[in-house]
């Protein structure tokens, strides 16, 4: 059996979690995952304004803190933190172990292969060749040819297998580009079990696992619905550790003594969390069959899983690509009691009127009513009522012209003087002006992509 | 028979892929679960969202999870970075969906 622990669901995940998951209890493996869907395209902008950039650097200071708890108790990291720079990131981690005073001590794996960008207009140029879905968007079946000129990322996920190889050329830290999330932990298992490409139940049952742990303490308690209330020592809460046994078996838990809650119901909303298709889970392994999961609670925070089957993986990765969508900006009013609602209804329709009277030209224009019904729609949520202590007039504009987006930006504080009573506005100055960069979700034959493996001294 | 919301007997998550959210909703009881099966349809749940999601609504049965899964297409006003919605990821989809009333036995 081997624990591998989860200690980041995104970037931007608690600092502390990765010391705590080193120091709670034994574990073999620590797993980071720092990577969302655009994540990639904020650190292309960074590594094309600066070479040395590029990659979670919230990592290589949780190595320099975790460094003698990682050498001491030999525990291997895998994290897909080096973004579009995974060598550099790798060299930043050799020199924080230097800096923590284990030079020298260890191997650190380095997997490549991910970034396409360069290769995107060769792609494009050979069409067909590549097959009929290459590039198309998943969801909407668009050539990419529409969106070419303003792509700004575009990686590969890729699977497990090369973190396996890394591992089993000795390296004890991992670092990835882009790579499926559940690759952190299936690489382990297939490094530690012997797994096989098409030892499908397997590799499916390692799927399963590394979904299970991968939004770390979502897991364990965090953002459940299930008696939220009841859930102890929040404060603490311990991220998941996955039990994993050669035979496909495993189990979830937490370190003893942590906060959170590791129960059937938590652990099967994170399991239905951000899937499709239950009865075929893609990755780039395996394809998992959710509705062959078997699960139950085998004692305080720890649910046992067993029964998983898998099926064949497809010819294609998945590509995640970035591309840059025009402008957006978004500010707010607030308005007190009495009769709030109906104060910021009528601060949007004046706002409305001179945004018109302006001649300003948007793709889309958005109004919202936090605290009646932002979140659920009006439909959904019911009349609000004219008690309520204060709502928040929320608005959006979006649209190719930054500049009609600025001459937005200047038109809500005036509403403080000039519009409905009672009212009062962030001090933070105008909303701010962002470039909105958009999400391409597409495919391209495997046989197009090579991963690499490299391995130095850290 | 008693009609009660969805929240008495069931719990949920959801979540974003691209401009699609999903909806994971599952029974607080096993016992549950067959009434969720025959009375939270794809169409009830594409009716309850009419003013959120502009393509159509998937269902897929976990029955071993006690649990169904809604895909809501074109559901998040382009999705995470393009959306203008202060849920641009649909995280709050899913207590949405537990306002539904069903009848229970």
């Amino acid at each position: 059996m081997i624990r591998i622990a989860n200690a980041q669901g995104f970037w931007g995940d608690s600092l502390e979690a990765p010391l705590e998951q080193l120091r709670g209890g034994p574990i073999d493996y620590l797993t980071l995952d720092y990577l969302a869907e655009v994540t990639m395209s904020i650190l292309q902008k960074q590594f094309s304004r600066d070479p040395q950039a590029g990659y979670a650097r919230d990592f290589v200071q949780t190595i320099e803190r975790g460094a003698k708890e990682i050498v001491t108790r030999g525990v291997k990291v895998v994290a897909n933190a080096g973004g579009v720079n995974p060598e550099t990131c790798a060299a930043a981690v050799t020199a924080a172990l230097k800096r923590a005073g284990y030079a020298g001590r260890m191997k650190i794996g380095i997997v490549t292969g991910d970034n396409i960008l360069s290769r995107l207009p060769d792609f494009v140029g050979r069409g067909s060749a590549l097959g009929s879905v290459a590039l198309k968007n998943m969801d909407t079946g668009e050539p990419i040819e529409s969106i070419l000129s303003r792509v700004r990322s575009a990686n590969v996920y890729l699977g497990a297998f090369p973190i396996a190889e890394a591992l089993g050329q000795g390296a004890q830290i991992v670092v990835t580009g882009r790579c499926s999330d559940i690759a952190l932990s299936l690489g382990p298992e297939i490094h530690e079990f012997g797994w096989k490409p098409d030892d499908w139940d397997f590799l499916a049952a390692g799927a399963v696992g590394g979904h299970a742990i991968e939004c770390g303490a979502q897991a364990t308690g965090g953002n459940c619905q299930f008696d939220w209330e009841k859930i102890p020592n929040m404060a603490s809460i311990g991220y998941p550790i996955l039990e994993a046994e050669p035979d496909g078996r495993f189990a979830i838990t937490k370190h003893p003594g942590t906060g959170g809650r590791v129960s059937v119901a938590g652990v099967t909303e994170q399991l239905i969390y951000e899937i499709g298709d239950p009865r075929a889970y893609v990755t780039p392994d395996v394809i998992a069959d959710f509705t062959s999961i078997q699960l139950k609670q085998a004692g305080a925070d720890r649910v046992q899983f067993w029964g998983i089957k898998g099926k064949p993986a497809t010819e294609f990765y998945k590509v995640s690509i970035s591309y840059t969508a025009g402008f957006k900006a978004v500010g707010t009013m607030t308005y007190g009691w009495p009769d709030a609602y109906k104060k910021a209804r009528a601060a949007d329709r004046i706002l409305r009127t001179r945004l018109e009277r302006l001649g300003l030209k948007f793709e889309a224009i958005l109004s919202e009513f936090v605290g009646a019904n932002a979140c659920h729609g009006e439909a959904l949520s019911g009349e609000p009522s004219p008690d309520l202590a204060e709502v928040t007039f929320r608005v959006g504009v979006r649209g190719p012209d930054p500049g009609a987006i600025e001459r937005f930006t200047r038109e809500l504080a005036p509403l403080a003087l000039n519009g409905p009573p009672v009212v009062t506005y962030p001090s933070g100055g105008r909303p701010k002006i962002e470039e909105i960069v958009a999400y391409w979700p597409a495919l391209i034959p495997k046989s197009e992509v090579a991963a690499k493996v490299t391995i130095i001294d850290g | 028979m008693a009609r009660v919301q969805l929240r008495e007997i069931a719990h949920a998550r959801s979540g974003d892929k691209g401009d699609d959210a999903n909806i994971g909703l599952i029974a607080r009881k096993p016992e549950y679960y067959p009434e969720l099966a025959a009375q939270v349809t794809a169409e009830r749940v594409k009716d309850h969202f009419r003013e959120l999601c502009r393509g159509n609504v998937e269902r897929y049965e976990l029955p071993n999870l006690h649990a169904l899964n809604f895909v809501l297409h074109q559901a998040l006003d382009g999705g995470g970075t393009v959306s203008l919605r202060t849920d641009a990821q649909g995280k709050t989809l899913s207590a949405a969906l537990l306002r539904m009333e069903v009848e229970i036995g």
